[in-house]
């Protein structure tokens, strides 16, 4: 499933708030790490479509988008949904949550948050509609889960395309 | 009000509180005091007000702790994390649980039979403002009422022998990011309550409230002018010196403290010779600390306050400019003790920052602060002069800046110990410190703040010091020559309260469920049983009808169930640690119960 195509030049598109439309017309770039396949199945996982990556991830490092999609993940998310997007013990493995979650469920959730509140469980996700860190990188975030769900980014700070690989 | 008002007004309540309080407060104060004294209960969180949670019982032998044994159980029908622990009251046993905040009163003479049940009603919108989890840190007694600090910031007085609500109080407000989780402490006629919120923006305070109605006595905020944080320019002392005009303001940058933090979700100590509480207060908001310039005061700082007035006598900033959530909150343990061969009326407090700090707590004296897990390493030492850390540039995120990631900084943001409670032996002289062995990288970067939204501003990873496959450890320390005794391994972070006994055994929980009870001497094992999830909460000690029992709360959660429960970063690296840090899920699942031990 590797497409090579020179990096830097990916078109992207980030429209928010435009729920619904066709999100990437850009062709993502596309391998995989081996830290990758450590925790994951990637090949099995993958949508047949390509050409609908919400991210791009080379050898195994990232752009700038998904980079500031894992920072802003860990602003926002971490403390509920663990590090990574892995979970924990009182919210769901959104690495997980993103294999069956459309963009648009997802990000509708962020916006309005969900609560899921019984005798059995206290499960509320707060509406994040008002915070602008949230909100202006949302596409960054969802691109983020999305490669860590699809598999081809492994655990941890991922490096950036380009970058030596001390930072 | 104006500043000089306001000063007037609190030097007039000063010169008053000896005499007007004096009378009426001081019989609850002894009784409760007498009550903590009296080994078969359980009156408040850490067991007494110096914080030392150690029990005079003595059935429970170095010996005879291979014949302990689980005698009832009792599930709180909640899931998430339970912290703290229950207090026994006469025949009755107090359990709390995480939101949505239940207490039920339990018959010791009808092995645990629910005598009354308390559940508030909250909005759940709370749930996700608490930064990590919807722990709660335990009721408190006095005056024939448990104290209930609930999520919603709303402080609740019922009545012990049935369950019905006296007065109920809200302490701050949830749609700001201000939440409760911490144990209230009853101080004279006063009950006392810290907030939580340093993620979220607030500006820390701890509150003392009448005991007979909910009325405020006194707020004490962390940062602020000298009327808010309750300052006497002239009196109140840091490093031997008074702390001058605008000690707080000075430190922050424009009106940035209003978001300052300096949370107080902590625990609380009294001594009531010297008439002094004792707490800390948490990190400055945001984690990201060149948004921030300035020593931020007074955040990650101890305060001793008079226990009428509020009024600082003394405070400590541990790590001025925080560059690496080192919340200051832990317990202050108040142990009169040898310090360098000197008796000492001694303050101890395990800080997140992996310092051992001793302070004279008549005045504020820093006497000591060694590094109670080797593997600390953002600072060489701390001034004993000045009292700052030496900060290594290395692993400063403040030197490095924004968008650098700052790389292996010992300890992790979740500290060498976090609010897990250590406990004082005043026979061997130890404390016996629950303590994380987690290291980090931390990633600073801009935020906005936007009121009742996370405010973080940096991402992290965590993962074990280099070569070491232990997360835990289970520690004695010595604060006479400031050294570490005796150290047990543990595979995940020691995140339950200690106790130690009169007769020698030490006891504490792990994250993968098991209560475990070692000779205080040595850290030998003695015992160990595996309740139903990974233990969280605090270990008490009781008796009841002539027999010791031994109390834990396990429901794993909090802090501990970030991460631990994802495993950390570098799991899959297979960086020769051969699966000794798989995932905490593997071992144990969700669910509160709380087991009762004893040996017969």
């Amino acid at each position: 499933m590797r497409l090579d195509r020179p990096t830097g030049v990916a078109p992207r598109l980030t429209i928010f708030g435009a729920f619904g439309a066709i999100f990437a017309l850009g062709v993502a770039t596309i391998s995989l790490p081996l830290a990758a396949a450590a925790d994951s199945t990637p090949a099995a996982n993958a949508p047949a479509n390509d050409g609908d990556k919400p991210y791009v991830v080379q050898n195994g490092r990232v752009d700038h988008h998904v980079f500031n999609g894992y920072r802003r993940y860990g602003d926002n998310c971490l403390r509920c949904h663990g590090p990574d997007g892995a979970g924990s013990s009182y919210a769901p493995a959104l690495v997980d949550s993103l294999k069956h979650m459309t963009k648009e469920q997802f990000e509708n959730t962020v916006i309005n948050g969900r609560q899921d509140v019984n005798t059995a469980n206290q499960n509320v996700m707060p509406a994040f509609g008002l915070n602008p860190d949230v909100v202006e990188n949302l596409d960054d975030i969802y691109g983020y889960l999305k490669a860590r769900s699809d598999g081809v980014l492994g655990r941890g700070r991922p490096k950036k395309i380009g970058d030596d690989d001390d930072n | 009000m104006k500043p000089t008002k306001r000063l007037f007004a609190w030097a007039v309540l000063m010169g008053s509180a000896a005499g007007i309080l004096g009378a009426g407060a001081a019989f609850a104060n002894d009784q409760l005091e007498k009550m903590s004294q009296d080994p078969k209960q359980w009156v408040m969180p850490a067991g007494d007000y110096a914080n030392t949670r150690h029990t005079k019982l003595t059935q429970i032998t170095t010996e005879n702790a291979h014949k302990l044994h689980p005698v009832w159980t009792f599930s709180t029908g909640v899931l998430r994390g339970h912290e703290g622990g229950p207090l026994v009251v006469g025949d009755m046993m107090y359990v709390h649980t995480p939101f949505p905040n239940k207490v039920f009163a339990l018959d010791l003479n009808h092995e645990g039979r629910i005598v009354w049940a308390y559940e508030p009603k909250q909005d759940p919108n709370v749930i996700p403002v608490m930064c990590c989890d919807t722990v709660n840190r335990g009721v408190a007694y006095g005056e024939g009422m448990i104290f209930l600090h609930q999520a919603d910031t709303t402080l609740v007085a019922l009545d012990a022998k049935t369950g019905k609500v006296a007065w109920s109080v809200k302490d701050d407000d949830p749609a700001k990011g201000a939440t409760g989780t911490s144990a209230p402490l009853v101080v004279k006629d006063k009950v006392l309550v810290g907030v939580s919120g340093g993620e979220f923006g607030v500006q820390g305070h701890m509150t003392a409230y009448n005991i007979k109605d909910g009325s405020v006595a006194w707020r004490a905020y962390s940062e602020g002018p000298d009327d808010q944080i309750l300052f006497d320019p002239d009196k109140t002392m840091a490093m031997g010196k008074p702390v001058g005009k605008d000690s707080s303001l000075k430190t922050w940058e424009g009106d940035q403290w209003k978001i300052g933090g300096g949370a107080t979700w902590g625990w609380i100590s009294y001594d009531p010779k010297l008439n002094l509480v004792y707490y800390g207060s948490g990190n400055p908001s945001t984690w990201n600390p060149s948004q921030r310039p300035g020593d931020n005061k007074w955040s990650m700082t101890v305060f001793a306050r008079d226990a009428d007035t509020g009024m600082a006598k003394w405070v400590y900033q541990m790590t001025p400019h925080d560059e690496w959530d080192y919340d200051g909150i832990n317990e202050m343990i108040l142990a009169d003790t040898k310090v360098h061969g000197k008796e000492t009326k001694a303050l101890v407090h395990f800080d997140r920052n992996g310092f051992a700090y001793v302070l004279d707590r008549t005045n504020g004296e820093l006497l000591e602060a060694n590094k109670y897990d080797p593997a600390v390493n953002w600072a060489t030492k701390v001034d004993l002069t000045t009292g700052r850390p030496e900060v290594v540039a290395e692993y400063s995120t403040d030197h490095n800046g924004p968008d650098h990631n700052t790389k292996g900084v010992c300890p992790a943001a979740l500290g060498s110990k976090d609010e897990q409670p250590a406990s004082y032996d005043p026979q061997t002289h130890m404390f016996y410190v629950p303590t994380n062995h987690v290291c980090m990288d931390y990633e600073p970067y801009k935020v906005t703040y936007t009121a009742g939204q996370p405010y973080v501003g940096a991402t992290l990873s965590m993962f074990p010091p280099k070569g070491d496959t232990n997360l835990g450890n289970f520690i004695a320390y010595d604060v006479n020559d400031g050294k570490i005794a005796w150290s047990d391994h543990e595979t995940f972070s020691v995140w339950s309260g200690a106790l130690t006994t009169a007769s020698g055994v030490a006891f504490y929980g792990t994250l993968d469920g098991e209560l475990k009870a070692v000779d205080a001497k040595t850290g030998k094992l003695l015992y160990k049983f595996k309740t139903p999830s990974g233990i969280i909460g605090n270990v008490n000690a009781f008796e009841h009808n002539g027999k010791e029992y031994i109390a834990v709360l396990s429901g794993v959660g909090g802090w501990a169930g970030i991460g631990m429960a994802a495993g950390l970063t570098g799991d899959t690296d297979g960086l020769g640690a051969v699966g000794a840090y798989k995932s905490l899920s593997n071992y144990t699942q969700l669910g509160g119960v709380l087991t009762v031990f004893s040996v017969e």
